[in-house]
């Protein structure tokens, strides 16, 4: 397993949210990545963005994994719970939180701030927001 | 040109009650497609759209469609 896979996996594990995306959580720079994030955010969940623009390596082993082919990909508590389209049909059905309850517990309405972090050295990811 | 799409959509969902592509732009990749089917019963929405992915892999592949959304729903 390459060590970007290995660092794919951790940050899925670790981060209760995370959202792969086409940019940062200040800037998408592709309109399904700014849907998942408007989805995540209109139930109140914060959530972690790994931005996969600088290395197509981060995509290509993260499709790899996930068995998902495209950008973004939601992931709650290491699930993968699914690209813009579902996020977004979750969040107006109410499963969206229902999810996150089931997975997280309570703690994640508490809120928290959206970061976005690098898994690359290729990757600065406040490159892209200046 | 929706009608290759929707053909190898109807090859992979024979079954499907609904089925409907549209090109969301006019500029003939970026598709919005709907599949109806009761093929999707009991499963998660992550592994009905993996299905429909599957059944389109090759126009993804080759850029054919270059942005895909996705609406799929068990028979109810």
């Amino acid at each position: 397993m390459s060590e970007l896979k290995d660092r794919i996996k951790e940050t899925i594990e670790r981060e209760p949210v995370v959202a792969f995306v086409k940019g940062t959580h200040l800037q998408a720079y592709c309109g399904n990545s700014e849907r998942a994030m408007q989805a995540l955010r209109s139930v109140g969940a914060s959530f972690v963005a790994v931005d996969v623009l600088p290395d197509p390596a981060i995509r290509q082993e993260l499709s790899a994994l996930s068995n998902w082919p495209t950008i973004p990909q939601v992931f709650i508590r290491g699930e993968l719970v699914g690209g813009a389209d579902i996020v977004q049909e979750l969040a107006a059905t109410g499963e969206l939180e229902s999810k996150l309850d089931e997975k997280l517990g309570v703690e994640w309405r508490n809120g928290g701030e959206e970061r976005t972090i690098a898994l690359t050295e290729r990757e600065n990811p406040f490159r892209l927001a200046r | 040109m929706t009608a290759p799409i929707e053909e190898l959509l109807r090859r992979a969902f024979p079954e499907a009650r609904e089925l409907a592509v549209q090109d969301r732009t006019g500029g003939g990749d970026h598709f919005q497609v709907t599949v109806v089917s009761p093929r999707f019963n009991g499963l998660s929405l992550v592994d009905q759209h993996r299905l429909v992915y599957d059944a389109l892999a090759a126009p993804m592949e080759d850029g054919t469609i270059h942005e895909l959304r996705i609406s799929t729903r068990g028979e109810q």
